[in-house]
Order: structure tokens, then C-alpha cells, then sequence
């Protein structure tokens, strides 16, 4: 592989506490290196930004809930899509675009990884084939374990070594990367049409409240040492009055230390925190809690949260938290589909139209940017928008200026039907933080590259971490003072370099590169109970033989197995 | 000493069973016995080995004789009429794996086709209700593990499906219903007294093609409001047991076949259906299901969703973005308005499926059919290219008609020399691109560099 050599540019790389120093990034054999040497490929970037590829923490790009909405959408690719060019498949879709467009549009804004939040384990194979039909971009994706009957079992008996084993095992079954937690409890109440809404409503028949598992689910992940924490979805999600729930769920982590070899510090990962940071008891006066939340977040040093934030478009939500679809189907009355997934899980999806004219998007989206602007903490605070949940992952863009730029929300608000019923249920108007280039860099590299054990891999530009160098045609010394000239520069990099590999130029796509599929291969001991009620259960509850279920080698073409031991 | 294979997958129906057990000779060439399976599965496995299998391509010559040929020829042939054609018709996919459905995108967006499924005449009105309506929906163990009222509206599973009633819907026992049929209440509602009727509680025998109306009354009577003494033919106290049974249900299960969306109505029908199961939501909880043919139709729906953002009838021709207008870009409409010229059958047997002007119409141009087995469609066809049996001779993804991934296992090799579809496809694609001198588009995966090699050898 080619030697290439980032003259000049600005760097900014917050592992190192680089902030835009004009120096040179030097790439050999796919990683970064020191130096380069005389033959190398230069390229000049001086007066443009330079930072390692982007790391997304959270977005739904993969799987069965993800292809219900493309089906259940052909009005989704109505949306203006990218012609194909010669050398490159078909792009469609715009909140839920086709695999092939979301590997280019990661490449296009230079990211590197994606971890899809959300893998039913009986769908795996169908994650895996979606994952391996996405160019570029490396992926992981996190099972869901909040409402698994086993699970649900051994916490309600104490038995975190049983859960440990079978969290384990499950992993390597479906090729997962760690443990999620969707609306725990709540999505097998939907089983029967019922929900958990807070922390203390047991869970029907199995009798173990959402406190349990959340706290059982945070102990198992810390024996076990992943190289993630738990990522938590909360009870409540999408209602006014729900910001009580979620501190209180935050609180079930308080004393507990990471144990893992990875660097990752946050034993939770509280996932698009803006659905759950809603005051009011209705909403008539729904309001925005983000202070109240980030307050309780930047004093908790092992939390880490996502934006969620809202990008007033039209799009699709989807979620394992089924009975919220459900209501959320209730309030629209646009088409709806579930699905139900035995022994494990839930899925909805509804449309959804984010509207500037609409009082309650306005507080939406105010209390997505507030989280980040009242944050005190940018290494634990990092960009989503719960794609396509809140708005498309094409939108990080408009999310950066937005945090970027005052005189970019001032005219967002400006732009609203009840701009002042929205300024009054929020603070955003009075905020005048402006995030710097490094700060976004915190956010979308560095700070997500450690929550996910990550930090040797993505999120900075030493020597010895992969060699994903994306250069933005910014210059940091002078600013656009057009925010629409800063968000078109974050949407198409001037260059993406992937694994060594130039995979954009001038914002096209060059090149398939060689992306990864990332999984975790954690090693407990023999736990023959467990063996035992695994095969039990595959005999007489679930519908699909074990031997056919465990994802075959195969369906993951280019694995990255991170290996964990967990001490007996 | 003969191998007993556990857990294979059955290439028959929708419901994708994966439990069966298949003894192989010592010799890994012939299928003794096959255990578990039903009467058809059975002989799908069966009829594998038995003799009289084309093994080669063959080609029509000039005097209406086939003339067996290379797999390279028929690659050549095949990549040929691709490109030549100015809109190729790709239809079919019943009965192959997820792997060749992906593959085949390949060869459709580089030769500007339209790619279509079996869908297009079965299952395309419940899309089009989808579409509108959306889809509440649950995995078969859902309704095994919790379905205390089962609903079949249009369709027979006992005779079309032939172990859907023992292994999901009425008769195992599952978790939340150990007394298994006893813990279920079966509502059947068909105009004809078929085998499922006679397994129900209670049998609706609704007139012909009246199947809205009483959709109707179901969701009127719901609500709480007064119904006519008869509706479609069925009278009140009937309707009215149906729903009280519903009323009552812990979770509700409601599966609907071709006799719902090809009666009049259609997809309407459907959207009703649907609309039914999210009015059952309000008072508990209520799923509906699509019973689908083949054991991987609900694959191609999948996987072109992912590809393209559709499920079915999906026109290529543009070459920078796809689209999809059903009547318009759907098979039938294609070929009866002589809007395509060239047809590929993969996996299927539009002989025997089409009506017959429309077989017509697509017979005045070149013709490949690609499947295991002699079919109308393989003997009317220009090119014959055999392929190996999905579930027997080759493994892979396929979904089930919950849409449940499972992945199939091969049991036995193909017969010497014959290959999957998605190597046929994959060969296909790279002596596209060597026809027309272009570079192919590659994500990296292994089987491509399987076809590479085969190419460069
Ligand atoms: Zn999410």
C-alpha cells in the first residue's frame, strides 16, 4: 500500500490535545505513522481542517426494523438520490437510504465507523448481510438484551455469572459488539400490549423490574469487561415529565467502576438523551429538562450520552421500544409496523415529520442542541440523531454548525411558526456557546472512539492507530461566516482517507475501500447450565433450530474479533 | 456409514421449516431418507438424486431442438442478451437463496433491467397495502409462544402449508400456552370448507369476494356498533362470537393468504386486514401475517430493499436511479404492453404462472431460464442453465414468511459441475464487464473472488 503524506494541514486531535497546530499526518501500510518517507503520496492541505474519521456511536443502518421502513416507504426515495456513477451501485433513499448510499454518505462526511444500536439476535444473519452490502465504513453492531428471556430469568435470580456466560455466548452467536438495553422490560410487556414506564413497573409474568435488569445488565458487562458499557434506550422514552426516569435509571450506575483493558471509563451509555430530557405533564406545557439532566450528566464522571438530536426533517423512527411506536402511531395516525421477535425483543417503525411549525419539534430540536451546549464535559458528549429516528445521519452536518453557529440557530428559531412559545420552553435563545472544530472533534472522534473500547483503533491520529485521516475544506484561522458553506464542507470532504486508502476526493466517492465488520469474542468459563437451558429453550420456544441460528463465518466477511477474557 | 444431517432447512414452503433430519449415503450421493418433512418437502430432497437431472446448459438450435452446452457458452449467451436487450426482464426468485438475489442486482443495474419477484402475482396487493397502512406484525414463535386466537382468512396452510397448524400456529405447545391447541381459539373465514376450517372453532363462510364487507362488520361490531342480521353471508351471531373471541384474546394472530388479495378487493382487502389489527391494538394485542408461498419469497423483498429501497417491480432501466411503479413496472403490465426485450426466469416457472398472452409476448424475445428442474419454462425457453437445489445441494440465507432470517444448509453436492446461482450470476456480471470493458463494482467479498478465479482461469 501506497505511503501518503497530509502536509499543513490543521490538526485537530484532542487524544493529544492537538488543537488545529498546522502539522503533517504521515500513512504507511493502512496506519498512521511517525514519519513518511521520500516516495510517499503528498497531499497538501494547508488551510483545511484535518482530523481522524469520524466515529458514530449510535445509528440504526442495518437489520430488520431498518428494511421495514425501506419497504414500508417507497415515498422515502422520492427524496432527491445521488445518481450512480460509472463504477459505484444505485444510492436510494434519503431517511432511510439503501446500504450502498450509506456507505458513501459516511465516506462523503468522512466517518470511519458506525455501530448499528439495535440487533434483534434472531435477525443477525439478516445485520450481517445488510452490514456486508455497506461499503466503506467499519461496523459493529450491539444485540438488544433488555426484554431476553434469559436474561430476564438469571437477573431475577441474582445469577450474574449465568447472565455473563449467556451474554457471552449470544455474542459470539450473532457477532455482536456489546450490551443493549431498549426500554428494559417495557418491550416484553408489549408482548401483551402492555408497557413499563418507570423504574418500579415489574415486568409481566417474569416479575423483575427495569431497575433490576439495568443493574444486573451494568454488573454483568463490568464482569465480563467488554470493551463497551451498557447502552441504555430508557423506560419512558418520548413522553413529557420523562427526565425524572431518566436520572433516576443514571443513578443505578453511581459507585460503580469500569473494569475492562480498553480505557473506557462510563460503566452506562445513555443513548439520544433528547427523548429523554422532556419536562411538562402533557403537551400543552412540555418544556425542555436538558439542564436538569446534563446538570445530574456532567457530575457523573462514568456516564457518557448521545445527542439524539433533532434535525426538523421528514423521516422514520424506528425502535425495539415497541409500545412507543405503538403511541407514537397514536399521536400521528401515519402507517405502522411491528414486529415482535420471540424470546427477545420488539421493533416498531412509524414515519415521521419533524415540523418547523410545529411547537413541540421546536422544543425537540432546542433540547438536542442544549444537551451539547450545557454540557461542561465534550469527551462524553457526543453528535447523533438516533438515525433516521430524530433526522438522517446526513444531517451531522447542519448539527455541527448549528452548534457552531448562533447566527445559525437564531435563524432556525427565527424560522419556526412559535418561535416564541419554543424560546419559552427552553433555553436555547439564550445560549451563546459556539462549539470549536475541536470540540466537534471530541464529540464525533475521540470521545466516542474510547466509550466503545475503541481508542487504539479510531478517534486520533498517532502512530499505530488506523490510518483514517479526513481533511475538511475549512480553514480554522477564518471561519465562513455562511453557515451553509461550513455545514457543505462537513458533508463532502475534500479527502477521506480510509485505512490507508483514498476513499473520497473533492467529495466524490473513489473507491470501495475495505471496510470491516467489528465483533466481540468474549471468553467465560464452561458454564454447563447454561449449555443446558440454551438448548432447553431452543428445543421448546423458539421456532429456529440452534444450529441455525448462530451467524455463520461467512456472512462477515472481513471480522476485526476483539478478544476479552473474563477471570473465573 | 450413512450421515444423518440435523436441522435442515426444508425448500418448499413459506414456512421454512428447519428441523429436518436427511441421511445421506456413505458416499455423499444419495438422499436414503428424510425424516420430519412433509409429503412435498420430502420429495424435493428426493427427487434430487434421482435420475434423469439436466446437468448442462442447453441451448435451442435452429430446428427447435436443445443442444447441451458449456456453463462458460451459456455465461457468454446469457451476458449477451443482457446487454443487448434495452430492457431486460428479470422475474422470479421463489425458490433460491438471498446470496443470489444480491447477486443478481449486479447483473440488473449494470444490464439496465427490471427486476421483479414472484410477488408480483401473488403477495404484490399486500404491498401495496403496506405501503399505505403499514404492517403490525410478530416471528411465528411469537404466535406459538402466545396466541390464544388464531384467525385464517383466505387460506388453507393445511394443505399450502402443510406443517404451519403443528409447528407455529394451532397445535404446539409454547410457552405462554402449554395445552397447546387447547389454549387456542381458531377462527377460519374462506367460502369453502377446507381442511383448516375443519380444524376451527368457528368457521365464517363468507360469500365470494365479499371479504371487505365483513372486515367491515368486524370492525364495526369492535366498536361497539350495531351490525346488519347478515354480512357477506355470514350472519350476526357468527360475526358477533368472532369478535368477542377477539374481545377477550391475550394476543391475536391473524393470517390471510391469496384468497384475501386476489379476490375483489384485492389490496384493499389488505389494508383492511390491517386496519383490523391496529384497531385490535387498542383493547390488546393483535398481529397479522402474510402467508407467503415459497420458502424464500420473502427474501427478495429483503434484500432488493436493502439494494434499492424496494421490494418488487423494480426498474433499472434508467441506470442512475431505480424505481418502482407496480402496473406499470410489474411483470404481467410489462409484458403484455411488449415493453421488454428479453426474459430471464430464475427460480420459478413463468410457463406455467403467466397468462398465457403474456407468455406469448415475452416468447418473441430471447428467453433464459435458470433452475434446477425441467419446467414449462425450461422447455420453452432459448437457454436452459441448470443450477444446483437451494436447500439441498447449496446452503444460504433465506427468509421465512416472518421475514426471520434462517440459514440454510446444503446437504449433498450438486451434480458434477453444476453450479449455484449466485456463481452463475457472479460469472455472468464479470463477462459483463469484460464485454463492455468495464471495471466491476465491487464490495469485497469472498464469493466474487471465487468468480474472479473462474473467470481468469
Ligand atoms: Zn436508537
Amino acid at each position: 500500500m501506497a505511503e501518503l503524506l497530509i502536509k499543513n494541514g490543521s490538526v485537530f486531535d484532542p487524544t493529544r490535545s492537538i488543537n488545529g497546530d498546522v502539522m503533517d499526518v504521515a500513512i504507511r501500510d493502512g496506519r498512521i505513522v511517525e514519519s513518511a518517507g521520500p516516495n510517499a503520496k503528498v497531499i497538501d492541505a494547508s488551510g483545511k481542517t484535518v482530523m481522524s474519521g469520524g466515529v458514530d456511536i449510535h445509528a440504526h443502518v442495518a437489520g430488520p426494523k431498518v428494511n421495514a421502513g425501506r419497504t414500508m416507504r417507497p415515498e422515502d426515495k422520492l427524496f432527491k438520490s445521488q445518481a450512480a456513477a460509472g463504477g459505484y451501485r444505485m444510492e436510494m433513499g434519503f431517511s432511510i437510504p439503501s446500504t450502498f448510499r450509506t456507505g458513501y454518505d459516511y465516506a462523503r462526511m468522512g466517518y470511519a465507523f458506525v455501530m448499528e444500536a439495535a440487533m434483534p439476535p434472531l435477525h443477525s444473519p439478516h445485520v450481517h448481510e445488510e452490514i456486508h452490502d455497506t461499503p466503506i465504513v467499519d461496523e459493529a453492531a450491539l444485540p438488544v438484551f433488555g426484554n431476553n428471556w434469559f436474561v430476564l430469568e438469571y437477573l431475577k435470580r441474582g445469577e450474574i455469572e449465568n447472565a455473563a456466560a449467556y451474554i457471552a455466548w449470544l455474542l459470539k452467536a450473532s457477532k455482536g459488539y456489546g450490551i443493549k438495553v431498549v426500554n428494559p422490560g417495557g418491550t416484553e410487556a408489549w408482548g401483551w400490549g402492555l408497557n413499563c414506564l418507570t423504574l418500579d413497573d415489574a415486568v409481566p409474568y417474569f416479575q423483575i423490574t427495569p431497575k433490576e435488569i439495568v443493574s444486573g445488565l451494568i454488573e454483568t458487562n463490568e464482569a465480563l469487561g467488554l470493551p463497551h458499557s451498557v447502552h441504555i434506550h430508557q423506560n419512558d422514552l418520548g413522553n413529557p415529565g420523562n427526565y425524572r426516569t431518566t436520572i433516576d435509571t443514571l443513578r443505578l450506575a453511581e459507585g460503580v467502576t469500569a473494569k475492562n483493558r480498553f480505557g473506557r471509563e462510563q460503566v452506562i451509555h445513555s443513548t439520544h438523551l433528547q427523548f429523554h430530557a422532556y419536562g411538562g405533564d402533557g403537551w400543552g406545557n412540555f418544556e425542555s429538562k436538558a439542564r436538569e439532566v446534563v446538570d445530574y450528566v456532567n457530575g457523573q464522571k462514568n456516564v457518557t450520552f448521545d445527542l439524539g438530536a433533532v434535525t426538523l426533517d421528514e423521516t422514520t423512527t424506528m425502535t425495539a421500544d415497541g409500545p412507543f411506536e405503538h403511541h407514537l402511531n397514536g399521536l400521528n395516525h401515519l402507517k405502522w409496523t411491528n414486529v415482535d421477535v420471540e424470546l427477545e425483543t420488539a421493533a416498531g417503525v412509524v414515519p415521521y415529520v419533524y415540523s418547523p411549525s410545529i411547537r413541540v419539534c421546536g422544543i425537540q430540536w432546542a433540547i438536542g442542541l442544549e444537551l451539547a451546549l450545557l454540557c461542561k464535559d465534550m469527551d462524553r458528549c457526543f453528535i447523533s440523531t438516533d438515525h433516521p429516528n430524530a433526522g438522517p445521519f446526513t444531517r451531522y452536518p447542519r448539527i455541527y454548525t448549528w452548534l457552531m453557529s448562533r447566527k445559525f440557530r437564531d435563524e432556525t428559531i427565527g424560522s419556526f411558526k412559535y418561535s416564541d412559545k419554543v424560546v419559552a420552553a427552553t433555553e436555547i435563545a439564550g445560549l451563546d456557546r459556539e462549539i470549536s472544530l475541536y470540540e466537534i472533534a471530541q464529540m464525533t472522534r475521540s470521545g466516542p472512539a474510547k466509550a466503545l473500547g475503541l481508542k487504539d483503533l479510531y478517534g486520533g491520529l498517532s502512530p499505530g492507530q488506523d490510518g483514517n485521516v479526513v481533511i475538511y475544506d475549512i480553514d480554522p484561522a477564518n471561519l465562513p461566516s455562511d453557515p451553509s458553506k461550513l455545514e457543505a464542507a462537513f458533508q463532502r470532504a475534500a479527502w477521506f482517507i480510509k485505512t490507508g486508502e483514498v476513499v473520497v476526493k473533492d467529495g466524490e466517492i473513489m473507491n470501495h475501500g475495505n471496510k470491516r465488520t467489528l465483533w466481540v469474542r468474549a471468553n467465560v468459563p464452561e458454564n454447563p447450565q447454561v449449555k443446558r437451558d440454551i438448548h432447553d429453550k431452543f428445543i421448546k420456544d423458539y421456532t429456529v433450530g440452534l444450529q441455525n441460528y448462530e451467524v455463520r463465518d461467512y456472512l462477515a466477511p472481513n471480522p476485526y474479533v476483539i478478544e476479552v477474557e473474563m477471570e473465573a | 456409514m450413512p450421515v444423518t444431517h440435523t436441522q435442515v432447512g426444508c425448500p418448499y414452503c413459506g414456512a421454512s421449516c428447519d428441523d429436518l433430519e436427511v441421511v445421506v449415503s456413505d458416499d455423499g450421493k444419495e438422499i436414503l431418507e428424510v425424516r420430519n418433512a412433509c409429503a412435498i418437502g420430502n420429495e424435493i430432497f428426493h427427487h434430487a438424486t434421482k435420475p434423469g437431472r439436466v446437468t448442462r446448459p442447453r441451448l435451442r438450435q435452429e430446428d427447435g431442438t436443445h443442444k447441451e452446452i458449456s456453463y462458460d457458452e451459456a455465461v457468454d449467451y446469457a451476458a449477451k442478451v443482457m446487454i443487448e436487450a434495452k430492457k431486460p426482464l428479470i422475474y422470479g426468485f421463489g425458490s433460491t437463496n438471498c446470496e443470489a438475489m444480491a447477486a443478481i442486482g449486479r447483473v440488473a443495474e449494470k444490464g439496465g433491467a427490471v427486476l421483479d419477484n414472484c410477488a408480483s402475482i401473488c403477495h404484490g396487493p399486500s404491498f401495496l397495502a403496506i405501503f399505505d397502512n403499514g404492517y403490525p406484525s410478530c416471528t411465528l414463535g411469537e404466535v406459538k409462544n402466545r396466541a390464544d386466537v388464531v384467525l385464517f382468512w383466505g387460506c388453507n396452510p393445511m394443505h399450502a402449508h402443510p406443517r404451519h397448524a403443528s409447528r407455529y400456529s394451532v397445535f404446539p405447545r409454547g410457552f405462554f400456552t402449554r395445552r397447546g391447541h387447547k389454549n387456542r381459539f381458531v377462527i377460519c373465514i374462506d367460502p369453502r370448507e377446507t381442511d383448516t376450517a375443519k380444524i376451527s372453532n368457528l368457521h365464517l363462510m363468507v360469500n365470494q369476494g365479499h371479504d371487505y364487507d365483513l372486515f367491515n362488520a368486524f370492525r364495526t361490531a369492535l366498536r361497539g356498533h350495531e351490525i346488519p342480521e347478515e354480512v357477506a353471508g355470514v350472519p350476526r351471531e357468527q360475526i358477533l362470537e368472532g369478535v368477542d373471541a377477539m374481545k377477550k384474546a391475550r394476543f391475536i394472530s391473524i393470517f390471510y393468504g391469496m384468497g384475501l388479495c386476489h379476490t375483489d378487493g384485492r389490496n384493499h382487502n389488505v389494508d383492511i386486514a390491517i386496519s383490523l389489527t391496529r384497531d385490535l391494538n387498542a383493547i390488546t394485542k393483535a398481529t397479522i401475517m402474510a402467508m407467503r408461498g415459497h420458502y424464500n419469497i420473502a427474501g427478495p423483498g429483503q434484500v432488493w430493499s436493502w439494494s434499492y429501497g424496494f421490494p418488487y417491480c423494480i426498474d433499472l432501466s434508467k441506470g442512475s436511479v431505480a424505481h418502482m411503479n407496480p402496473g406499470d413496472t410489474s411483470s404481467i403490465d410489462l409484458a403484455m404492453r411488449n415493453d421488454c426485450d428479453a426474459f430471464f426466469n430464475i427460480g420459478t416457472d413463468a410457463g406455467a404462472h403467466f397468462p398465457i398472452e403474456a407468455v406469448k409476448k415475452l416468447r418473441k424475445h430471447p428467453w433464459i431460464t435458470i433452475d434446477p428442474n425441467i419446467c414449462m419454462a425450461s422447455e420453452i425457453a432459448d437457454l436452459h442453465i441448470p443450477v444446483a437445489v437451494v436447500g439441498v445441494e447449496e446452503g444460504g440465507v433465506v427468509y421465512r414468511m416472518d421475514n426471520v432470517p434462517i440459514q440454510f444448509k446444503k446437504v449433498i453436492e450438486p451434480p458434477e459441475g453444476v453450479i449455484s446461482d449466485e456463481e452463475l450470476f457472479n460469472r455472468i456480471y464479470m463477462r459483463m464487464c469484460e464485454l463492455t470493458e468495464t471495471e466491476p463494482v465491487w464490495i469485497h467479498h469472498p464469493a466474487l473472488d471465487v468468480a474472479k478465479a473462474v473467470t481468469e482461469e
